[in-house]
């Protein structure tokens, strides 16, 4: 019982961070309409500044350097390439993005190799014990992190100019446009903020239990991408539940693959996968995603 | 005014014939020629095994199975608009298929010794079987979710690889038997013509060469159409489509099912001349490397998948070969840029560039060229030979 109670704390916990990466995802979408498929190098991106500069300079202004480091990552996409764009069919900006993820990836590969980087985070591998529960200091702060910046950011989505611009645009960008919003600056600051939550996400992708910021981390990062679909691509509750559920799911059957044996080895990987492939045969538009209305 | 009306539509049928000498000189100059350029690039095709040697022979081979699975995809992605990322999924279950089907198993692993030929059609159907199996959700998905559900086949696609011992080998892979087609068997056996040795590749080669032409040319035939004007109808906009009468669920899972065998058939034809397929190969970055292979040839177009495979294909085994003489580029492990990493570096920049600046891809490029020898009065029409 208390295996399944700590497997569920640290799904929840794990699932936020997923929510973040998410989130990233699903405001580029709003703002733009583009499915941004170099995320999850945006997301290396981050890990990797923090990663190589936290011996110098300490490791909270080396989170913040890789926090702006991500967003400027993801404004210069939108500045020199998004914007460059003179059609008006978005799955091929789609394309371009997956362009973009290959050069930003082969970059970043290259330059961890095959290296482990730390993160030179403050919580090692301490454990926080709750009675008969023990979890991982870096799950809580996880958590904690996660909720906060959710919270501020979907504050700021409902109340600040910013968040009322970026909703405007994204019911109605021509409408939007002859209001005065800038859709310009709209975009440039949704690649910004996915790059910023990404970056963070980075952080505690890489953290304990996780040896620490390697290739293979963008492919954990991709785990974010069912996330936002079962939740609904234009959806921000979407994204939080989606992430939470990927997040329950992998944790669950990582915990209890020892009786999962005939599923083969790994089997957390793929529970992600498994659950939105069962989500979109019920709801091809994900659980919380608006249904497309088409007029012909 | 009536007799004015009438002989302003009276002139026209004067003046049409001016124009039609300088158009309709131009035109059959290159129906003409054409025959004649196929013919040199059939000769030359087939005189390749002749003078390559066998790395080049091997790197052309790849890149015909490539530009194979190039076509499936833009089948799908570029005329119907399915965003895939499973190609690669496919591909394994036609290399692995291939094995399965034609291993007689003495290497431990299940193999039921069937003949090549008859191991390489089965291979294929177990493609198209697997895409057949996908198509609920790629009947009904599309866009970015269908993309990213596709997704999800390369991950069930590694566990199952990595996990499947007795079929897949692990981590380790598993051998390619030769095939044996009519008699002949597809190895290194000592079979020489015009005093050149004849091993696996040269006779691969013109295997090769056959099921790509075949391949290509059915694609252009379904393409040219009816399923090719529905697929396309499909992709510019899906509910006129249905209300034009075209069963969109429907003909989207048959696009499905017949990408997915055009995959399966390349597997085959990479698993014969790697001669071992290994699980790492088909990940997430060879669907990428598909999905760049059709953008850079132009989107939709047979041909521009072609030219795409080519191009993507072959550009790391160029920038090994000459390593040395380029600058930035250096082998593996010397810390410099390796030649893979080069190439990726160069396909990636490629795919942003051709969709900024040169939509419609490389295939575009030729006809836009052609369109202005010929100085045509418009601009730059499309040729019909492009979708």
């Amino acid at each position: 019982m208390s295996t399944l109670a700590e497997l569920l704390l640290n799904g929840v916990a794990l699932g936020s961070v997923y929510a973040l990466i998410a989130l990233g995802f699903v405001v580029v979408f709003r703002a733009t309409e583009v499915v941004n498929f170099a995320h999850a190098s945006l997301l290396l991106a981050g890990g990797y500044v923090t990663a190589v500069l936290h011996d110098d300079i300490g490791f909270w202004p080396a989170l913040l350097a890789g926090v702006a480091g991500a967003a400027a990552v993801g404004a210069a996409v939108e500045f020199l390439v998004m914007r460059r764009y003179r059609g008006s069919d978005h799955s091929v900006l789609a394309i371009v993005t997956i362009g973009v993820d290959i050069l930003l990836t082969t970059e970043l590969t290259r330059r961890i190799g095959t290296d482990v980087l730390a993160l030179g985070d403050p919580w090692g591998d301490a454990v926080l014990t709750l009675g008969p529960l023990s979890l991982a200091h870096t799950r809580v702060a996880a958590f904690t992190a996660a909720a906060l910046l959710i919270t501020a950011f979907l504050l700021a989505f409902r109340y600040t100019s910013w968040g009322v611009a970026m909703r405007a645009a994204a019911e109605s960008a021509e409408t939007a446009a002859l209001m005065g919003v800038r859709l310009g600056r709209v975009s440039l600051g949704a690649w910004a903020v996915a790059g910023g939550l990404a970056a963070v996400a980075a952080l505690f992708l890489t953290v304990f239990p996780t040896p620490g910021l390697e290739r293979a981390t963008s492919l954990a990062a991709l785990k974010a991408f069912p996330a936002a679909i079962l939740g609904g691509l234009d959806s921000t509750t979407g994204a939080l539940v989606g992430g939470l559920l990927v997040g329950v799911t992998e944790s669950l059957a990582t915990g209890y693959q020892g009786d999962l044996t005939f599923l083969g080895r790994g089997l957390g990987d793929l529970a992600p996968y498994l659950v939105m492939t069962a989500v979109l045969l019920v709801r091809p538009a994900g659980l919380f995603g608006t249904k497309e209305l088409a007029r012909v | 005014m009536s007799e004015a009306v009438r002989d302003d539509t009276a002139t026209p049928p004067g003046r049409r014939p001016a124009p039609a000498p300088h158009r309709g000189s131009a035109a059959p100059i290159r129906a003409r020629t054409r025959p004649y350029a196929w013919a040199a690039a059939a000769v030359l095709a087939l005189a390749l095994p002749f003078y390559l040697d066998r790395f080049w022979l091997q790197a052309g081979l790849f890149a015909m199975a490539a530009a194979i699975g190039a076509i499936g995809l833009t089948l799908l992605t570029g005329a119907t608009g399915q965003l895939s990322m499973g190609h690669a999924f496919f591909l394994a279950i036609g290399a692995y298929g291939y094995c399965v089907f034609a291993a007689d198993g003495s290497d431990g692993l299940v193999g039921l010794g069937l003949p090549g030929w008859l191991a390489a059609v089965l291979a294929v159907l177990a493609a198209g079987a697997a895409g057949g199996l996908f198509s609920p959700i790629a009947g009904r998905l599309h866009g970015a979710y269908l993309g990213i559900a596709t997704l999800a086949l390369i991950f069930i696609g590694q566990h199952a690889l990595f996990n499947a011992r007795e079929l897949t080998g692990g981590f380790n892979g598993r051998d390619v038997p030769p095939p044996t087609l009519f008699g002949l068997t597809f190895d290194d056996s000592g079979l020489v013509v015009a005093s050149v040795p004849f091993g696996a590749v040269e006779k691969l080669w013109y295997l090769g060469l056959a099921l790509l032409l075949g391949c290509a040319l059915f694609a252009r035939g379904v393409l040219r159409g009816r399923p090719g004007r529905a697929m396309n109808a499909i992709r510019d906009h899906r509910v006129a489509a249905g209300v034009m009468g075209v069963p969109v669920a429907r003909h989207r899972a048959a696009v499905f099912v017949l990408s997915s065998m055009y995959a399966g058939l390349a597997g085959v034809l990479l698993a014969l001349v790697f001669r071992r397929t290994v699980p790492d190969h088909f990940g997430i970055a060879l669907s990428l490397e598909y999905l760049a292979m059709i953008v850079i040839g132009g989107l939709g177009s047979v041909a521009g998948a072609v030219l795409g495979a080519f191009f993507v294909s072959l550009l790391p085994q160029l920038l090994t070969r000459y390593s040395d003489a380029l600058p930035l580029v250096s082998a593996p492990g010397t810390g410099g840029i390796a030649p893979g990493e080069a190439s990726r570096y160069l396909y990636g920049a490629a795919v942003v560039a051709v969709v900024l600046f040169l939509p419609g891809g490389l295939v575009r490029v030729a006809a836009r060229r052609r369109a202005r020898s010929r100085q045509a009065p418009h601009a730059a029409p499309r040729p019909a030979e492009e979708r």
